[in-house]
């Protein structure tokens, strides 16, 4: 299909996609080096991109280490994920004003207004974080404004992994490592280092993405080129760090075990510290603040990203009822990997291995997952009770 | 000849289901009584040698308040029975009993019960298995009045934000 | 600057835009009820839009610079005036913030939210309501209904428990109510002294004795979480089934249009997919512990 012939386009000339994003207004955002990790902020040039760099991780372990080549992309993800820029973490939603008759006057904050942001270096897990969070916001029985117009108004370009993580399983949840012709993108690349010159084969995603790509200077990819582009997808494939077998059966098997003594156990060592949720590329759940000046005449209303591992997440008058951190952590792993299903059509889990490489104790949710199913209630003798 | 209270007793609730020859046993430990609203049918601390089968109105376990005055912890209407503090030692009734209304009721006589079930301990059992579920169902609604369902519920003070 | 298209990633048919902006409602009236509880008679500031409910729904109502708090709808979906009827029970910052406000003062409101009492579905059964403490509230529109709609019902059973004689809810309704043909109300409250002469003793008590048909009756149930798994066990025995009980679950509400993750319980988003459930529906979840 021509719609997916590959495209080449050499390193000496990757610099010509920032200048054909940057005519058309888009700002261009991407992964960049900070303290000592790969994040998501505003990269100018290719001389912003950690090339050279490549990541170690491991359950509560994040170490940057260099390359023995030049790779721009030879990493997996770091603690950001894109949903700081679709699903900010403070966002106004409206203004008021009380007047001294007493009347109130209640002022929408333009959300039509988003920045335009061109992603670089989607990856494929990713690409599905932002699919799942599309039905979050746009198809769970209200629009999100805001977020409808950010995601209009970005343009993805999505990386295939070259390497794999030492905490990655999108192979198990069926995300990755290839990006697929179905998972909505702009454009895509794969980056080659063998057989010749440092280059990247495109791959174009949407209408917008050939308007992009054919700004850049190119030649068409050779069966050679196809072949290295798609040997090093397959070797990423079989170097993940983690899996997740028989993802199906995951869903019934937790929602069977919701009394399993595991969650004793993961709730020992759990500090309810909410580093997955933040890092987790489709945990959703905000909170709102109301706040006034001094004056008391003037209010706001601000949403504001929020972890459902708070004490206070579900606190009402009387107190909370999920106050253990047994039933905190049970919370957040059943809806990610169970109760997401019935509410969304899909698992909520990407396989990124973030919430792996963050947690300050290495909680590992594949390992949690193995160790329930191997107590499996289900599969017990039945006891005189 | 006096009417006997047999039919009566069959058509009360708590004693639905017993046998012909049980019926037979215990009519003559039964007694028809009349209360006018506000009488006491009971009081806490006299010797129970009775309990009362409601055949009509409503009776008010009463009690004393910690600062004067009674509370009232539980009323029973007709169908319900009044008392089992007969059954056991030291056969001493544990509350005020009070008709809240008019009440008519069947006063059952606790010695002769007592002395029916030692005769016939298969009725015995029946009975204990009887009381045993009033008392049950009984605690366990004491037990939700306990739990204070409806007050408003505290402030636990930990909140940044409601 | 040429304009791209957008992704091809909204592939979404057309929701609601999230109403997160309250509208100003004036306070019309306000009633005290019992101890620490009130009631706000609400009318649309001139030139704003009035609000049609189904019973069982709710609002957020905003008190100015504190926030908001999630109030079910408490008046007759179908009064005359248009009026909005709150009856909200001080216990928090928001609520008490409320509770401050007179007369002729201005609040915000967005709504409504959540699914309804079944009425419909309900047509040609007894009705049972049983309520628990400040629970009357939000049935108190379904009881409008089916008395507005009275053909539609059979014999309708209320049952309302309180902690004490001076915390029963719209006492003078229910004695309005319990005077009317086929109407059986019964009030039960946990303790009370001796010059209160109706039942003592929990609510689930009152429903062995009560009228209603096993067969051909459907319950609506609104009160703390046990007092509700008592009322259906209690009903059960009776011999109506999971699927014609109606309850109505509670957790905190922030967003209430299903995009912040708060009212979570399990699976279910109770501001939209809720907060009346048929207990069927909602069981698996309503058992599960700390959830």
């Amino acid at each position: 299909m021509p719609h997916r012939e590959g495209i080449i386009v050499s390193r000496a000339d990757f610099d010509a996609l920032f200048t054909a994003l940057h005519r058309r207004g888009y700002e261009v955002v991407g992964p960049m080096i900070e303290d000592g990790a790969i994040i998501y902020d505003t990269v100018d040039s290719s001389a912003d991109l950690p090339a050279g760099w490549t990541d170690r991780q491991e359950a509560g372990r994040y170490r940057l280490e260099r390359r023995d080549d030049d790779a721009l992309f030879g990493y997996v993800v770091g603690p950001h994920s894109w949903k700081k820029y679709l699903h900010p973490a403070r966002l106004k939603l409206w203004e008021a004003e009380r007047n001294e008759d007493g009347s109130m006057e209640f002022r929408d904050v333009d959300s039509s207004s988003a920045p335009r942001l061109a992603f670089l270096g989607v990856r494929s897990c990713e690409l599905h974080a932002m699919a799942i969070q599309d039905r979050v916001f746009l198809g769970n029985g209200f629009t999100d404004p805001s977020y409808e117009a950010r995601r209009r108004n970005a343009f993805t370009i999505g990386v295939n992994c070259g390497t794999a993580g030492g905490t990655c399983f999108c192979v198990s949840m069926k995300t990755g490592p290839a990006i697929e012709e179905g998972l909505a993108h702009d454009l895509s690349l794969t980056e080659i280092l063998d057989g010749g010159e440092h280059r990247f084969l495109f791959r174009v995603g949407s209408e917008a993405g050939r308007e992009i790509l054919t700004e850049l200077p190119s030649r068409p990819a050779t069966p050679e080129d196809e072949q290295l582009a798609a040997a090093t997808t397959a070797r990423t494939a079989d170097h993940m760090g983690r899996e997740l077998p028989d993802a199906e059966s995951v869903p019934a098997l937790l929602l069977d075990n919701l009394e399993h003594s595991r969650w004793d156990e993961v709730a020992e060592r759990c500090l309810t510290c909410a580093n997955c949720t933040l890092a987790c590329p489709t945990c959703f759940c905000t909170t709102v603040e109301d706040t006034t000046d001094l004056t008391g005449e003037h209010a706001e209303r601000w949403r504001r990203w929020d972890s459902c591992f708070t004490l206070d997440f579900t606190w009402m008058p009387g107190g909370s009822a999920r106050q253990s951190a047994r039933s905190r952590y049970r919370q957040w792993m059943t809806h990610k990997l169970a109760t997401w299903h019935e509410q969304f059509g899909s698992s909520g889990c990407v396989g990124c291995g973030r919430c792996i490489t963050w947690c300050p104790v290495g909680i590992d949710i594949t390992e949690e997952t193995k160790a329930i199913r191997a107590g499996d209630a289900r599969s017990q003798p039945a006891t005189a009770s | 000849m006096t009417t006997t209270l047999e039919p009566i007793l069959r058509k009360h609730p708590f004693f639905d289901g017993l046998t012909d020859a049980d019926y037979a046993l215990i009519t003559g430990c039964a007694k028809n009584v009349r209360f006018r609203k506000g009488e006491t049918l009971a009081r806490e601390g006299d010797s129970a040698d009775q309990f009362f089968l409601i055949r009509e109105g409503r009776v008010s376990l009463d009690f004393p308040a910690p600062h004067g005055g009674r509370v009232r912890i539980q009323t029973l209407d007709a169908g319900e029975v009044a008392g089992y503090s007969w059954l056991m030692p030291p056969f001493v009734w544990q509350f005020d009993v009070v008709a809240v209304t008019d009440v008519r009721a069947l006063e059952m006589n606790g010695g002769c019960l007592r002395g029916k079930c030692d005769e016939d301990p298969r009725l015995g059992y029946t009975l204990m298995q009887r009381f045993s579920q009033l008392m049950a169902d009984r605690l366990a609604g004491t037990r939700l009045q306990l739990l204070d369902l409806y007050g408003a519920r505290e402030e636990s003070g930990y909140s940044a934000h409601e | 600057m040429s304009d791209l298209s957008p992704s091809p990633a909204l592939p979404f048919p057309l929701q609601t835009v999230a109403p997160w902006k309250p509208e100003p409602w004036v306070i019309a009236e306000r009633k005290e009820e019992t101890a620490g509880v009130f009631t706000f008679f609400l009318e649309p500031r001139d030139g704003c839009a009035p609000m049609t409910f189904l019973p069982g729904q709710f609002n957020m109502l905003y008190s100015f610079g504190t926030g908001e708090s999630a109030i079910s709808h408490s008046g007759d979906a179908e009064r005359s005036d248009g009026r909005l009827v709150h009856t909200i029970r001080r216990v928090g910052n928001v609520t008490n913030s409320l509770a401050r406000l007179r007369e002729g003062e201005t609040l915000g409101v967005r709504g409504p939210f959540g699914t309804a009492w079944p009425m419909e579905e309900m047509r040609g059964r007894d009705l049972v309501f049983v309520a628990g403490g400040i629970g009357l509230a939000p049935l108190r529109p379904a009881i409008y209904h089916a008395l507005n709609h009275r053909g539609d019902y059979g014999r309708i059973t209320i049952l309302a428990g309180a902690r004490n004689p001076a915390e029963v809810l719209y006492p003078d309704e229910l004695d309005e109510w319990g005077a009317l043909e086929g109407v059986e109300v019964h009030v039960t409250v946990d303790r009370a002294t001796d010059t209160w002469t109706r039942n003592v003793g929990v609510v689930t008590r009152l429903i062995p004795r009560a009228g209603f048909s096993k067969d051909n009756a459907a319950a609506l149930i609104c009160g703390p979480e046990i007092m509700m798994r008592y009322t259906v066990a209690e009903l059960v025995k009776r011999g109506v089934t999971h699927d014609h009980i109606h309850v109505t679950m509670e957790r905190n509400m922030k967003c209430a249009v299903a995009l912040c993750g708060h009212c979570q319980l399990g699976s279910e988003f109770l501001c939209k997919d809720g907060p009346v459930y048929s207990f069927d529906r909602i069981r698996f979840w309503f058992e599960q512990r700390e959830c």
